[in-house]
């Protein structure tokens, strides 16, 4: 791999010598093919990596999600077994499929929403220089930064009913009647004016922790875009009497659209396929059974890898599905609007 | 007054509710953590609202606790932090040696496919790490590969290496092409353009990259809780503190302290190298 001109590698990934079965040797290679092969050879290392921890796993999960296999089998098991369409059929008539997709929507727009929006909101209040900016600029990326397993546990300690900190601080200073479970209530019944209205408690748990810790991600692409906007744009609107809110809404926001459309397809494909936050918090109980928890569930707890493939198989197609709808609609009015 | 003045005024003082209110949300869960850990299990249960350890309190006995090895009766954190320092700089040498290539072929040459192939390593987050999950485990398996940290290594690098090329992509195409044609003009080779001449010029990327590389690897908890589960003697940190905070026999502040002592190394790191990254080593690299 190391060397461009070893003939070895560069035999493999160059394209075919020429026929006749001439030496090569004689024939100096032109400047454009010498650069060919170096690129081949280079990004070969790579390619080869993913290939066999990615490429090879996604087209056996799609050999798998046609047969019946279970863990067990699956070690004796030849690439070809008997084709079914059993899988998918299970997964479409078993019970919480719908409602377990409708959660992972609720989950995916709400904490992409959610981080952009903070994100948005921190890097304009953080866009001026102020006395200590640099500090809570570093701690703002502390949620992103720290391990996934110790701020969910430290959420859970946090928001426990027996010796959490939220609920003790929530019955002295806001006088409620009982402990909140927030992380295992799937429906909490709120009176406001009259109205009772049940909040999925729990799911909006997670996504509040999804947008806690991931919008520090969007902040600091913002930020980012922002600094480079150039002053005389603003100063040019407030000369002709834009207010501050008109200033951002078309000065600043033109400028920022592509940045944060780039954020939302991000965020959304992260959180649509988003495994440990949710398993960590709640395991998937309470109405927060996002689909890539039920994945994992047929994995572990019913030994079906054909029905767990097919299930992820379902998911990745809707993911590819509504970006395919995403970028046919409205990739092209974010590029006008930039 | 104006509405220029009024919307001055109340963007000028929102300004400040919101800094106040981030600093609140980001820095109170770790001090919450840090403060947690600091006391015994008995005065978090007598009283959970409190804030502050009050100094007879006050106790290192839960990190002794965490870090002491198991056969002391300890939870051995000590062993389970050294697994995950190997699988994340074995994560970080390999993927940097995959990606620095990789992105140079990327951003200069050339090459049958340079267009399609950012795309396709891209493409890999577009599957959720569970879809890879199944065959990933049964082909380590029959490698005898599962249990061992070697094999989470290679599966961190094929998660990490499309976002390194990207990254040092990113960087590398700002690095100006005379440099390199001033190098190959004294007659180096473009491995030697390369390790001489670039790498030097990239130092920064490379340490972001490296950085990057590192807190996914270190935090990573899917792919271990797969693959190293059945053994406890390869567990990784992430993996072991959320392996013992599912039972009751350890007691919440000294998991605290094992939280603590999950999270100081990455923040640390962050911390120092988030000064290094501002150093722009390519200004004057160009000038006569």
């Amino acid at each position: 791999m190391t060397t461009i001109d070893s003939r070895g590698t560069a035999k493999q990934a160059g394209p075919r010598p020429p026929a006749g079965g001439r030496p090569r040797a004689r024939r100096p290679l032109t400047a454009s093919r010498r650069e060919n092969r170096a690129g081949l050879a280079f990004v070969s290392p790579t390619f080869l990596v993913v290939l066999v921890v990615v490429i090879v796993p996604i087209l056996w999960t799609v050999l798998l999600a046609f047969q019946d296999a279970k863990l067990v089998d699956i070690q004796g098991m030849g690439l070809f077994g008997n084709w079914s369409l059993e899988n998918f059929t299970d997964v479409f008539a078993s019970a919480g499929f719908w409602s377990s997709l409708g959660t992972t929507l609720v989950y995916t727009v709400g904490a992409t929403a959610g981080s952009v929006l903070l994100g948005l909101v921190a890097a304009l209040a953080l866009r001026r220089p102020f006395r200590g900016r640099g500090l809570l600029r570093g701690s703002m990326l502390l949620p992103y930064v720290a391990p996934v397993v110790a701020v969910t546990f430290v959420w859970q300690v946090a928001l426990s009913p027996q010796y959490g900190v939220v609920n003790e601080w929530g019955r002295d200073v806001f006088g409620w009647d009982d402990p909140v479970a927030f992380l295992s209530t799937r429906q909490y019944e709120v009176n406001l004016l009259g109205w009772h209205v049940d909040l999925p408690l729990a799911l909006l748990t997670v996504i509040a922790f999804e947008v806690w810790r991931y919008f520090p991600f969007a902040f600091l692409f913002l930020l980012a875009r922002l600094q480079a906007v150039p002053d005389t744009l603003e100063e040019a609107a407030t000369v002709d009497g834009a207010t501050v809110s008109q200033r951002f809404r078309h000065v600043l926001l033109p400028q920022l659209m592509p940045v944060i459309a780039l954020l939302c397809v991000l965020r959304f494909i992260m959180t649509f396929n988003k495994f440990d936050d949710v398993y960590l918090l709640t395991g998937g109980g309470a109405g927060t059974d996002v689909a890539a928890v039920r994945v994992y569930e047929f994995l572990t707890s019913r030994f079906d890898v054909g029905a767990a493939a097919a299930q992820a198989l379902v998911l990745a197609v809707v993911l590819t599905a509504l970006l395919g709808v995403y970028f046919r609609f409205f990739a092209k009015r974010v590029q006008e609007e930039a | 007054m104006t509405r220029a003045r009024f919307e001055e005024r109340l963007f000028g003082t929102l300004r400040w509710v919101v800094i106040a209110f981030l600093a609140l949300i980001t820095l109170v869960p770790f001090y919450y953590m840090v403060m947690l850990s600091l006391k015994p299990i008995d005065a978090l249960l007598v009283d959970p609202g409190s804030m502050w350890v009050s100094a007879k309190d006050l106790t290192a006995a839960t990190y002794r606790d965490v870090l002491k090895s198991t056969d002391d009766g300890g939870q051995g954190f000590l062993k389970l932090m050294l697994n995950s320092a190997l699988v994340s700089l074995g994560t970080v040498a390999l993927t940097l040696a995959a990606a620095v290539p990789g992105s140079y072929a990327v951003s200069r040459l050339r090459f049958f496919g340079s267009r399609q192939v950012s795309a396709v390593f891209l493409a890999v987050y577009l599957f959720p790490a569970t879809l890879l999950a199944v065959p990933l485990f049964v082909m380590f398996a029959r490698l005898g590969l599962s249990g061992s940290l070697v094999g989470l290594a290679i599966v961190y690098v094929a998660q990490t290496v499309p976002v390194s090329i990207y990254m040092l992509k990113n960087y590398l195409v700002t690095i100006p092409y005379a440099v390199e044609e001033a190098a190959a003009l004294d007659g180096c080779s473009r491995l030697q353009t390369l390790r001489r001449v670039v790498l030097p010029l990239a130092a920064p990327s490379l340490m972001a990259t490296g950085l990057y590389v590192f807190m996914i690897a270190w935090n990573e908890f899917l792919f271990a809780l797969l693959f190293l589960a059945a053994d406890p003697e390869s567990w990784t940190v992430s993996l072991g503190l959320a392996q013992l905070s599912n039972g009751v026999e350890v007691s919440k502040t000294v998991l605290m302290a094992g939280s603590v002592v999950l999270t100081v190394p990455v923040v640390l790191l962050f911390f120092a190298a988030e000064r290094l990254l501002t150093e722009g080593l390519t200004s004057g690299a160009d000038k006569s």
